[in-house]
Protein backbone atom coordinates (compact mmCIF):
# COMPACT_ATOMS: atom_id res chain seq x y z
CA UNK A 1 0.00 0.00 0.00
CA UNK A 2 2.64 2.45 0.63
CA UNK A 3 3.95 1.24 -2.65
CA UNK A 4 0.73 2.35 -4.29
CA UNK A 5 0.02 5.97 -2.44
CA UNK A 6 4.33 6.67 -3.15
CA UNK A 7 3.20 5.94 -7.09
CA UNK A 8 0.05 7.28 -6.81
CA UNK A 9 1.79 10.66 -5.39
CA UNK A 10 4.61 10.34 -8.06
CA UNK A 11 1.96 10.03 -10.73
CA UNK A 12 -0.04 13.45 -9.41
CA UNK A 13 3.61 15.40 -9.65
CA UNK A 14 4.38 13.69 -13.39
CA UNK A 15 1.04 14.16 -14.84
CA UNK A 16 0.76 18.14 -14.21
CA UNK A 17 3.92 18.16 -15.91
CA UNK A 18 3.56 16.01 -19.06
CA UNK A 19 0.13 17.22 -19.63
CA UNK A 20 0.45 18.77 -22.76
CA UNK A 21 3.19 16.04 -24.50
CA UNK A 22 3.24 14.44 -27.75
CA UNK A 23 1.69 11.16 -27.87
CA UNK A 24 4.19 8.91 -29.12
CA UNK A 25 2.82 5.16 -28.43
CA UNK A 26 5.31 4.20 -25.24
CA UNK A 27 7.18 7.86 -25.30
CA UNK A 28 9.45 7.03 -21.92
CA UNK A 29 7.19 9.55 -19.52
CA UNK A 30 7.45 9.09 -15.83
CA UNK A 31 4.29 7.94 -15.75
CA UNK A 32 4.44 5.47 -18.72
CA UNK A 33 7.97 4.01 -17.16
CA UNK A 34 5.88 3.77 -13.68
CA UNK A 35 2.87 1.89 -15.67
CA UNK A 36 4.97 -0.53 -16.91
CA UNK A 37 7.45 -1.48 -14.33
CA UNK A 38 3.94 -1.69 -11.88
CA UNK A 39 2.50 -3.34 -14.47
CA UNK A 40 5.19 -6.46 -14.61
CA UNK A 41 5.03 -6.71 -10.86
CA UNK A 42 1.07 -6.77 -10.86
CA UNK A 43 1.63 -9.71 -13.85
CA UNK A 44 4.82 -11.42 -12.08
CA UNK A 45 2.09 -11.87 -8.46
CA UNK A 46 -0.27 -13.33 -10.64
CA UNK A 47 1.87 -15.99 -12.32
CA UNK A 48 3.32 -16.65 -8.47
CA UNK A 49 -0.88 -16.59 -7.37
CA UNK A 50 -1.62 -19.67 -10.22
CA UNK A 51 1.73 -21.32 -9.74
CA UNK A 52 3.03 -21.27 -5.93
CA UNK A 53 2.16 -24.62 -3.60
CA UNK A 54 1.61 -22.97 -0.96
CA UNK A 55 -2.40 -21.85 -0.51
CA UNK A 56 -1.91 -18.98 1.65
CA UNK A 57 1.23 -17.61 -0.13
CA UNK A 58 -0.54 -17.69 -3.28
CA UNK A 59 -3.72 -15.32 -1.43
CA UNK A 60 -1.26 -12.92 -0.66
CA UNK A 61 0.22 -12.83 -3.55
CA UNK A 62 -3.45 -12.02 -5.08
CA UNK A 63 -3.08 -9.04 -2.35
CA UNK A 64 0.18 -7.85 -4.45
CA UNK A 65 -1.47 -8.53 -7.57
CA UNK A 66 -5.23 -6.91 -6.68
CA UNK A 67 -2.73 -3.75 -5.22
CA UNK A 68 -0.79 -3.25 -8.04
CA UNK A 69 -3.90 -3.32 -10.03
CA UNK A 70 -4.98 -0.06 -8.03
CA UNK A 71 -1.91 1.39 -8.82
CA UNK A 72 -2.31 1.22 -12.61
CA UNK A 73 -6.19 2.70 -12.33
CA UNK A 74 -4.50 5.39 -10.02
CA UNK A 75 -1.94 6.22 -12.74
CA UNK A 76 -4.41 5.88 -15.16
CA UNK A 77 -6.12 8.85 -13.25
CA UNK A 78 -8.94 6.77 -12.00
CA UNK A 79 -8.93 7.48 -8.50
CA UNK A 80 -12.32 6.15 -7.60
CA UNK A 81 -11.68 3.25 -9.49
CA UNK A 82 -8.66 2.43 -7.74
CA UNK A 83 -10.05 2.57 -3.89
CA UNK A 84 -13.23 0.88 -4.96
CA UNK A 85 -10.34 -1.96 -6.40
CA UNK A 86 -8.43 -2.07 -3.00
CA UNK A 87 -11.43 -1.26 -0.61
CA UNK A 88 -13.47 -4.53 -2.26
CA UNK A 89 -10.70 -6.57 -3.46
CA UNK A 90 -7.90 -6.35 -1.12
CA UNK A 91 -10.32 -5.49 1.89
CA UNK A 92 -12.78 -7.97 1.63
CA UNK A 93 -12.47 -11.02 -1.55
CA UNK A 94 -9.30 -11.48 0.20
CA UNK A 95 -10.07 -11.84 3.76
CA UNK A 96 -12.63 -14.08 2.63
CA UNK A 97 -10.50 -15.88 0.82
CA UNK A 98 -8.28 -16.52 3.95
CA UNK A 99 -11.20 -16.94 6.28
CA UNK A 100 -12.21 -20.19 3.72
CA UNK A 101 -8.61 -21.37 3.80
CA UNK A 102 -7.96 -21.03 7.80
CA UNK A 103 -11.19 -22.61 8.27
CA UNK A 104 -10.36 -25.61 6.40
CA UNK A 105 -7.32 -26.28 5.90
CA UNK A 106 -4.12 -24.05 5.62
CA UNK A 107 -0.95 -25.63 6.31
CA UNK A 108 2.58 -24.00 6.36
CA UNK A 109 4.54 -24.88 3.57
CA UNK A 110 3.95 -26.74 0.75
CA UNK A 111 0.39 -28.39 0.09
CA UNK A 112 1.17 -30.99 -3.12
CA UNK A 113 -2.09 -32.06 -3.75
CA UNK A 114 -3.53 -28.68 -4.05
CA UNK A 115 -2.86 -29.01 -8.16
CA UNK A 116 -5.41 -29.95 -10.05
CA UNK A 117 -3.66 -31.57 -13.49
CA UNK A 118 -5.33 -29.22 -15.30
CA UNK A 119 -2.44 -26.65 -15.75
CA UNK A 120 -2.34 -26.88 -19.62
CA UNK A 121 -5.94 -26.13 -20.46
CA UNK A 122 -6.36 -23.76 -17.52
CA UNK A 123 -3.10 -22.06 -18.99
CA UNK A 124 -4.56 -22.22 -22.66
CA UNK A 125 -7.94 -21.07 -21.26
CA UNK A 126 -6.29 -17.94 -19.34
CA UNK A 127 -4.09 -17.23 -22.75
CA UNK A 128 -7.20 -17.17 -24.79
CA UNK A 129 -9.06 -14.96 -22.63
CA UNK A 130 -6.22 -12.21 -22.00
CA UNK A 131 -5.61 -12.44 -25.64
CA UNK A 132 -9.18 -11.55 -26.33
CA UNK A 133 -9.57 -8.50 -23.28
CA UNK A 134 -6.38 -7.15 -24.73
CA UNK A 135 -7.44 -7.15 -28.47
CA UNK A 136 -10.96 -5.42 -27.36
CA UNK A 137 -9.38 -3.17 -25.18
CA UNK A 138 -6.34 -2.17 -27.87
CA UNK A 139 -9.10 -2.28 -30.63
CA UNK A 140 -11.70 0.15 -28.72
CA UNK A 141 -8.91 2.20 -27.33
CA UNK A 142 -6.07 2.53 -29.13
CA UNK A 143 -6.30 5.94 -29.94
CA UNK A 144 -7.99 7.82 -26.71
CA UNK A 145 -5.74 9.48 -25.01
CA UNK A 146 -6.70 11.16 -21.61
CA UNK A 147 -7.19 14.55 -21.23
CA UNK A 148 -5.13 16.02 -18.27
CA UNK A 149 -6.08 19.15 -18.51
CA UNK A 150 -9.69 19.41 -17.56
CA UNK A 151 -10.90 17.58 -14.97
CA UNK A 152 -10.04 14.48 -13.86
CA UNK A 153 -11.64 11.73 -16.40
CA UNK A 154 -11.42 9.37 -13.51
CA UNK A 155 -12.64 11.31 -10.26
CA UNK A 156 -15.31 10.45 -8.20
CA UNK A 157 -17.73 12.83 -10.34
CA UNK A 158 -17.15 12.12 -13.66
CA UNK A 159 -17.50 7.98 -12.53
CA UNK A 160 -20.34 8.52 -10.92
CA UNK A 161 -22.21 10.88 -13.83
CA UNK A 162 -21.36 8.12 -16.50
CA UNK A 163 -22.56 5.47 -14.24
CA UNK A 164 -25.98 6.74 -13.63
CA UNK A 165 -26.48 8.22 -16.71
CA UNK A 166 -25.11 6.81 -19.51
CA UNK A 167 -24.54 3.48 -18.16
CA UNK A 168 -27.59 3.39 -15.54
CA UNK A 169 -29.61 0.05 -17.59
CA UNK A 170 -26.14 -2.36 -17.53
CA UNK A 171 -25.43 -1.03 -13.87
CA UNK A 172 -28.98 -2.73 -12.44
CA UNK A 173 -28.96 -5.39 -13.98
CA UNK A 174 -26.03 -5.90 -12.77
CA UNK A 175 -27.43 -5.40 -9.10
CA UNK A 176 -30.74 -7.39 -10.01
CA UNK A 177 -28.09 -10.25 -10.60
CA UNK A 178 -26.07 -9.71 -7.45
CA UNK A 179 -29.68 -9.60 -5.66
CA UNK A 180 -30.03 -12.73 -7.58
CA UNK A 181 -27.00 -14.45 -6.33
CA UNK A 182 -27.43 -13.01 -3.09
CA UNK A 183 -30.99 -14.92 -2.36
CA UNK A 184 -29.44 -18.17 -3.84
CA UNK A 185 -26.46 -18.13 -1.47
CA UNK A 186 -29.11 -17.99 1.16
CA UNK A 187 -31.19 -20.45 -0.06
CA UNK A 188 -28.21 -22.84 -0.27
CA UNK A 189 -27.20 -22.17 3.31
CA UNK A 190 -30.47 -22.74 4.54
CA UNK A 191 -31.03 -25.63 2.61
CA UNK A 192 -27.98 -27.61 3.73
CA UNK A 193 -28.83 -26.44 7.20
CA UNK A 194 -32.20 -28.25 6.76
CA UNK A 195 -30.40 -30.86 6.01
CA UNK A 196 -27.35 -31.48 8.21
CA UNK A 197 -29.86 -31.20 11.44
CA UNK A 198 -27.70 -33.30 13.94
CA UNK A 199 -24.31 -31.27 12.28
CA UNK A 200 -25.95 -28.73 13.61
CA UNK A 201 -26.36 -28.83 16.95
CA UNK A 202 -22.82 -30.51 16.72
CA UNK A 203 -21.36 -27.11 15.52
CA UNK A 204 -24.29 -25.70 18.88
CA UNK A 205 -22.16 -27.56 21.09
CA UNK A 206 -18.52 -26.58 19.97
CA UNK A 207 -19.30 -22.62 19.97
CA UNK A 208 -20.69 -23.10 23.77
CA UNK A 209 -17.72 -24.94 24.30
CA UNK A 210 -15.68 -22.19 22.92
CA UNK A 211 -17.01 -20.15 25.91
CA UNK B 1 11.88 23.82 -4.08
CA UNK B 2 9.36 25.24 -2.12
CA UNK B 3 6.46 22.29 -3.18
CA UNK B 4 9.18 19.75 -1.86
CA UNK B 5 9.77 21.25 1.70
CA UNK B 6 5.92 21.71 1.66
CA UNK B 7 5.47 18.02 0.96
CA UNK B 8 8.45 17.09 3.33
CA UNK B 9 6.80 18.94 6.18
CA UNK B 10 3.41 17.68 5.87
CA UNK B 11 5.12 14.08 5.94
CA UNK B 12 6.69 14.96 9.00
CA UNK B 13 4.06 16.25 10.62
CA UNK B 14 1.52 13.52 9.86
CA UNK B 15 4.40 11.20 11.07
CA UNK B 16 5.07 12.98 14.11
CA UNK B 17 1.16 13.06 14.84
CA UNK B 18 1.50 9.15 14.05
CA UNK B 19 4.37 8.21 16.71
CA UNK B 20 2.80 10.58 19.25
CA UNK B 21 -0.92 10.64 19.66
CA UNK B 22 -0.92 6.98 19.58
CA UNK B 23 1.45 7.01 22.87
CA UNK B 24 -0.97 9.89 24.27
CA UNK B 25 -3.66 7.35 23.95
CA UNK B 26 -1.98 4.76 25.70
CA UNK B 27 -0.72 6.71 28.47
CA UNK B 28 -4.31 8.15 29.22
CA UNK B 29 -6.02 4.45 29.12
CA UNK B 30 -3.58 3.34 31.61
CA UNK B 31 -4.46 6.73 33.52
CA UNK B 32 -8.01 6.24 33.26
CA UNK B 33 -8.83 2.88 33.38
CA UNK B 34 -6.74 2.81 36.86
CA UNK B 35 -8.46 5.83 38.18
CA UNK B 36 -12.23 4.02 37.14
CA UNK B 37 -11.03 1.14 39.21
CA UNK B 38 -9.81 2.98 42.26
CA UNK B 39 -5.85 2.43 41.23
CA UNK B 40 -3.27 5.19 40.28
CA UNK B 41 -1.75 3.62 37.47
CA UNK B 42 1.83 4.34 36.47
CA UNK B 43 3.20 6.52 39.01
CA UNK B 44 6.70 6.43 38.82
CA UNK B 45 8.24 6.66 35.44
CA UNK B 46 9.73 9.75 34.85
CA UNK B 47 8.37 11.31 37.65
CA UNK B 48 4.94 13.44 37.44
CA UNK B 49 2.32 10.50 37.29
CA UNK B 50 4.42 7.61 35.42
CA UNK B 51 4.17 10.27 32.37
CA UNK B 52 7.17 8.67 30.74
CA UNK B 53 5.92 5.08 31.30
CA UNK B 54 5.04 3.80 27.66
CA UNK B 55 8.39 5.10 26.46
CA UNK B 56 9.96 2.54 28.86
CA UNK B 57 7.72 0.31 27.86
CA UNK B 58 9.28 1.06 24.23
CA UNK B 59 12.39 0.91 25.53
CA UNK B 60 11.78 -2.36 27.35
CA UNK B 61 10.60 -4.00 24.00
CA UNK B 62 13.23 -2.58 21.85
CA UNK B 63 15.76 -4.64 24.56
CA UNK B 64 13.92 -7.71 24.17
CA UNK B 65 14.56 -10.85 21.96
CA UNK B 66 12.84 -11.26 18.49
CA UNK B 67 11.65 -14.50 18.51
CA UNK B 68 10.08 -16.33 15.19
CA UNK B 69 9.23 -19.47 15.98
CA UNK B 70 10.84 -23.02 14.27
CA UNK B 71 7.60 -23.82 13.02
CA UNK B 72 6.37 -20.71 11.40
CA UNK B 73 6.51 -19.30 7.97
CA UNK B 74 9.28 -16.76 8.26
CA UNK B 75 8.64 -13.90 6.18
CA UNK B 76 5.01 -13.70 6.64
CA UNK B 77 5.33 -13.82 10.11
CA UNK B 78 7.90 -11.09 10.04
CA UNK B 79 5.98 -8.95 8.01
CA UNK B 80 2.67 -9.18 9.33
CA UNK B 81 3.26 -6.25 12.29
CA UNK B 82 4.11 -3.36 9.49
CA UNK B 83 1.55 -4.65 6.87
CA UNK B 84 -1.01 -3.77 10.56
CA UNK B 85 1.02 -0.55 11.24
CA UNK B 86 1.74 1.27 7.94
CA UNK B 87 -1.93 1.14 6.39
CA UNK B 88 -2.76 3.94 9.89
CA UNK B 89 -0.35 6.11 8.87
CA UNK B 90 -1.19 5.96 5.21
CA UNK B 91 -4.79 6.76 6.77
CA UNK B 92 -3.51 10.02 8.94
CA UNK B 93 -2.24 11.67 5.74
CA UNK B 94 -6.27 12.14 4.75
CA UNK B 95 -7.71 13.04 7.52
CA UNK B 96 -8.11 17.09 7.46
CA UNK B 97 -8.31 18.49 10.84
CA UNK B 98 -8.76 22.27 9.94
CA UNK B 99 -10.56 24.01 7.61
CA UNK B 100 -8.37 25.34 4.11
CA UNK B 101 -6.05 23.33 2.15
CA UNK B 102 -3.45 23.77 4.79
CA UNK B 103 -4.76 21.49 7.70
CA UNK B 104 -4.41 17.92 5.72
CA UNK B 105 -1.67 16.17 4.92
CA UNK B 106 -3.30 15.15 1.46
CA UNK B 107 -6.59 16.41 -0.27
CA UNK B 108 -7.89 12.94 -1.84
CA UNK B 109 -10.54 13.24 -4.38
CA UNK B 110 -12.61 9.91 -2.87
CA UNK B 111 -11.09 10.23 0.48
CA UNK B 112 -13.96 8.62 2.34
CA UNK B 113 -13.38 5.44 -0.04
CA UNK B 114 -9.55 6.26 0.84
CA UNK B 115 -9.48 5.78 4.12
CA UNK B 116 -12.03 2.97 4.37
CA UNK B 117 -10.01 0.97 2.01
CA UNK B 118 -6.80 1.60 3.88
CA UNK B 119 -8.05 0.69 6.89
CA UNK B 120 -9.17 -2.30 5.80
CA UNK B 121 -5.91 -3.67 4.58
CA UNK B 122 -4.31 -2.80 8.33
CA UNK B 123 -6.70 -6.38 9.48
CA UNK B 124 -4.23 -8.29 7.07
CA UNK B 125 -1.72 -8.52 9.37
CA UNK B 126 -3.70 -9.75 12.01
CA UNK B 127 -4.68 -12.63 9.54
CA UNK B 128 -0.69 -13.06 8.12
CA UNK B 129 0.20 -12.82 12.02
CA UNK B 130 -2.58 -15.64 12.86
CA UNK B 131 -1.76 -18.15 10.28
CA UNK B 132 1.79 -17.58 10.07
CA UNK B 133 2.49 -18.55 14.14
CA UNK B 134 1.80 -22.04 13.55
CA UNK B 135 -0.05 -22.32 16.55
CA UNK B 136 -3.55 -22.97 17.29
CA UNK B 137 -4.49 -20.03 19.44
CA UNK B 138 -3.08 -17.76 16.69
CA UNK B 139 -5.10 -19.41 14.13
CA UNK B 140 -8.22 -19.11 16.40
CA UNK B 141 -7.34 -15.22 16.54
CA UNK B 142 -6.93 -14.92 12.75
CA UNK B 143 -10.23 -16.66 11.83
CA UNK B 144 -11.98 -14.23 14.86
CA UNK B 145 -10.38 -11.52 12.93
CA UNK B 146 -11.67 -11.80 9.57
CA UNK B 147 -15.14 -13.35 10.70
CA UNK B 148 -15.79 -10.15 12.76
CA UNK B 149 -14.16 -7.89 9.99
CA UNK B 150 -16.25 -9.61 7.65
CA UNK B 151 -19.09 -8.49 9.72
CA UNK B 152 -18.45 -4.92 10.74
CA UNK B 153 -17.26 -3.51 7.18
CA UNK B 154 -20.26 -3.63 6.06
CA UNK B 155 -22.48 -1.44 8.43
CA UNK B 156 -19.70 1.01 8.79
CA UNK B 157 -19.25 1.14 4.79
CA UNK B 158 -22.90 1.91 4.89
CA UNK B 159 -22.80 4.77 7.56
CA UNK B 160 -19.76 6.43 5.48
CA UNK B 161 -22.30 6.31 2.14
CA UNK B 162 -25.08 7.60 4.44
CA UNK B 163 -23.18 10.54 5.25
CA UNK B 164 -21.13 11.11 1.75
CA UNK B 165 -24.94 11.03 0.71
CA UNK B 166 -25.74 13.98 2.91
CA UNK B 167 -22.91 15.92 1.70
CA UNK B 168 -22.82 15.02 -1.92
CA UNK B 169 -19.30 13.99 -2.43
CA UNK B 170 -17.20 11.73 -0.85
CA UNK B 171 -13.94 13.83 -0.13
CA UNK B 172 -13.11 14.24 3.70
CA UNK B 173 -12.45 17.73 2.95
CA UNK B 174 -15.80 18.53 1.15
CA UNK B 175 -17.96 16.80 3.61
CA UNK B 176 -16.86 18.88 6.33
CA UNK B 177 -17.29 22.03 4.13
CA UNK B 178 -20.82 21.19 3.58
CA UNK B 179 -21.54 19.87 7.26
CA UNK B 180 -24.39 21.89 9.35
CA UNK B 181 -25.26 21.40 13.02
CA UNK B 182 -28.50 19.81 12.32
CA UNK B 183 -26.48 16.77 10.43
CA UNK B 184 -26.12 15.90 14.24
CA UNK B 185 -29.71 14.83 15.19
CA UNK B 186 -30.22 13.59 11.66
CA UNK B 187 -26.82 11.57 11.57
CA UNK B 188 -26.73 10.23 14.90
CA UNK B 189 -27.71 6.19 14.46
CA UNK B 190 -24.98 6.26 11.89
CA UNK B 191 -22.58 7.68 14.00
CA UNK B 192 -23.25 5.51 16.68
CA UNK B 193 -23.08 2.80 14.00
CA UNK B 194 -19.65 3.98 12.41
CA UNK B 195 -18.10 4.04 15.55
CA UNK B 196 -19.53 0.62 16.98
CA UNK B 197 -18.18 -1.04 13.84
CA UNK B 198 -15.33 0.45 13.87
CA UNK B 199 -14.46 -0.33 17.60
CA UNK B 200 -15.24 -3.96 16.65
CA UNK B 201 -12.67 -3.76 13.46
CA UNK B 202 -10.00 -2.37 15.72
CA UNK B 203 -10.91 -5.54 18.66
CA UNK B 204 -11.06 -3.17 20.84
CA UNK B 205 -13.00 -4.22 23.71
CA UNK B 206 -16.14 -5.15 24.13
CA UNK B 207 -15.36 -6.41 20.61
CA UNK B 208 -11.91 -7.93 22.12
CA UNK B 209 -12.79 -11.73 20.96
CA UNK B 210 -9.87 -12.17 18.59
CA UNK B 211 -7.90 -11.28 21.13
CA UNK B 212 -9.40 -12.56 24.23
CA UNK B 213 -6.39 -12.68 26.58
CA UNK B 214 -7.88 -14.79 28.95
CA UNK B 215 -9.10 -17.03 26.16
CA UNK B 216 -6.41 -17.15 23.18
CA UNK B 217 -3.57 -15.32 24.71
CA UNK B 218 -3.67 -12.61 22.86
CA UNK B 219 -4.90 -14.69 19.62
CA UNK B 220 -2.62 -13.52 15.96
CA UNK B 221 0.15 -12.40 18.72
CA UNK B 222 0.40 -14.96 20.92
CA UNK B 223 3.85 -15.95 19.26
CA UNK B 224 4.88 -12.02 19.05
CA UNK B 225 7.74 -10.83 21.15
CA UNK B 226 9.57 -8.11 21.51
CA UNK B 227 9.60 -4.70 18.85
CA UNK B 228 7.05 -7.01 16.71
CA UNK B 229 5.18 -7.21 19.38
CA UNK B 230 5.37 -3.46 20.73
CA UNK B 231 4.26 -2.57 16.05
CA UNK B 232 1.02 -4.89 16.78
CA UNK B 233 0.11 -2.43 20.17
CA UNK B 234 0.88 0.68 18.31
CA UNK B 235 -0.95 -0.31 15.57
CA UNK B 236 -4.25 -0.91 17.75
CA UNK B 237 -3.84 2.61 19.67
CA UNK B 238 -2.80 4.05 16.69
CA UNK B 239 -6.11 2.71 14.78
CA UNK B 240 -8.37 4.27 17.97
CA UNK B 241 -6.60 7.89 17.22
CA UNK B 242 -8.13 7.13 13.20
CA UNK B 243 -11.00 5.87 14.08
CA UNK B 244 -11.56 9.00 16.21
CA UNK B 245 -10.62 11.35 14.01
CA UNK B 246 -13.06 9.33 11.01
CA UNK B 247 -16.17 9.70 13.33
CA UNK B 248 -15.02 13.70 14.12
CA UNK B 249 -14.87 14.47 10.58
CA UNK B 250 -17.47 12.24 9.29
CA UNK B 251 -19.85 12.41 11.95
CA UNK B 252 -19.22 15.62 14.13
CA UNK B 253 -18.17 17.93 12.19
CA UNK B 254 -14.39 18.12 12.62
CA UNK B 255 -13.16 21.66 12.73
CA UNK B 256 -16.69 22.80 13.07
CA UNK B 257 -17.92 24.41 16.37
CA UNK B 258 -19.64 26.98 17.95
CA UNK B 259 -17.14 29.16 17.72
CA UNK B 260 -13.90 30.32 16.56
CA UNK B 261 -13.89 27.65 13.56
CA UNK B 262 -11.97 29.80 11.68
CA UNK B 263 -8.51 30.36 13.45
CA UNK B 264 -9.11 27.82 15.91
CA UNK B 265 -10.89 25.21 14.32
CA UNK B 266 -8.29 22.31 14.42
CA UNK B 267 -8.62 22.67 18.27
CA UNK B 268 -12.07 21.47 17.90
CA UNK B 269 -11.23 18.47 15.81
CA UNK B 270 -8.86 17.50 18.74
CA UNK B 271 -10.78 18.10 21.29
CA UNK B 272 -13.53 16.04 19.41
CA UNK B 273 -11.25 13.02 19.33
CA UNK B 274 -10.09 12.97 22.85
CA UNK B 275 -13.23 13.23 24.02
CA UNK B 276 -14.01 9.74 21.70
CA UNK B 277 -10.64 8.37 22.52
CA UNK B 278 -11.81 8.91 26.25
CA UNK B 279 -14.77 7.04 25.39
CA UNK B 280 -13.57 4.33 23.75
CA UNK B 281 -11.03 3.53 27.11
CA UNK B 282 -14.67 4.06 28.99
CA UNK B 283 -16.17 1.24 27.16
CA UNK B 284 -13.29 -0.93 27.80
CA UNK B 285 -13.39 -0.62 31.37
CA UNK B 286 -17.30 -0.84 31.39
CA UNK B 287 -18.49 -3.85 29.59
CA UNK B 288 -17.32 -7.63 29.07
CA UNK B 289 -16.47 -8.64 26.14
CA UNK B 290 -18.87 -10.16 24.06
CA UNK B 291 -19.05 -13.29 22.93
CA UNK B 292 -18.45 -14.77 19.32
CA UNK B 293 -22.21 -15.53 18.34
CA UNK B 294 -23.53 -12.10 20.04
CA UNK B 295 -20.63 -10.35 17.97
CA UNK B 296 -21.96 -11.91 14.79
CA UNK B 297 -25.56 -11.18 15.67
CA UNK B 298 -25.28 -7.63 16.95
CA UNK B 299 -23.79 -7.10 13.70
CA UNK B 300 -25.88 -8.64 10.98
CA UNK B 301 -29.38 -7.94 12.92
CA UNK B 302 -28.52 -4.82 14.65
CA UNK B 303 -26.44 -2.58 12.74
CA UNK B 304 -26.76 -3.51 9.22
CA UNK B 305 -30.38 -3.04 9.68
CA UNK B 306 -29.66 0.65 11.43
CA UNK B 307 -26.84 1.83 8.55
CA UNK B 308 -29.81 1.02 6.24
CA UNK B 309 -32.36 2.64 8.06
CA UNK B 310 -30.15 5.42 8.25
CA UNK B 311 -29.41 5.53 4.15
CA UNK B 312 -33.10 4.96 3.69
CA UNK B 313 -33.52 8.59 5.97
CA UNK B 314 -30.28 10.32 4.76
CA UNK B 315 -32.20 9.92 0.93
CA UNK B 316 -35.55 11.03 2.08
CA UNK B 317 -34.42 14.32 4.05
CA UNK B 318 -31.95 14.99 0.97
CA UNK B 319 -34.90 14.78 -1.37
CA UNK B 320 -37.25 16.75 1.21
CA UNK B 321 -34.98 19.49 1.64
CA UNK B 322 -34.29 19.66 -2.27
Amino acid sequence: MILAAAAGTAAHATTTTTAAGTHGFLSPTGVEIAFLLVGLVTFGAAVITVTTRQLVHAALWLVVALGGLAVEYLLLTAEFIAWVQVLIYVGSVVVLLLFGLMLTRAPIGRSPDADSGNRWVALAVAVAAAAALVWVVVDAFRTTWIDLDGAPAGSTDVTGASLFQHWVLPFEALSVLLLAALVGAIVLSRKAKADAASGATDTRRDTEGAR
Amino acid sequence: MNDVLDVALRLLVVFVVFLTFPLIVGQTEHKVMAHMQGRLGPMYAGGFHGWAQLIADGVKFAQKEDVVPAGADRRIFQLAPAVALLPYLLVLLAIPIGPGEGAVGQVIDAGVFFVLAVMGVGVLGSLMAGWASANKFSLLGGLRTAAQLLAYELPMLLTAASVAMAAGTVSLVGILDAFEWWWLPWQITGALVFFVAGLAELQRPPFDMPVADSEIIFGAYTEYTGLRFALFLLAEYAGIVVLCGLTTVLFLGGWHGPWGADGLGWVWTLLKTAVLAFVVIWLRVTYPRLREDQLQKLSWTLLVPLSLAQIALTGIVKVVIR
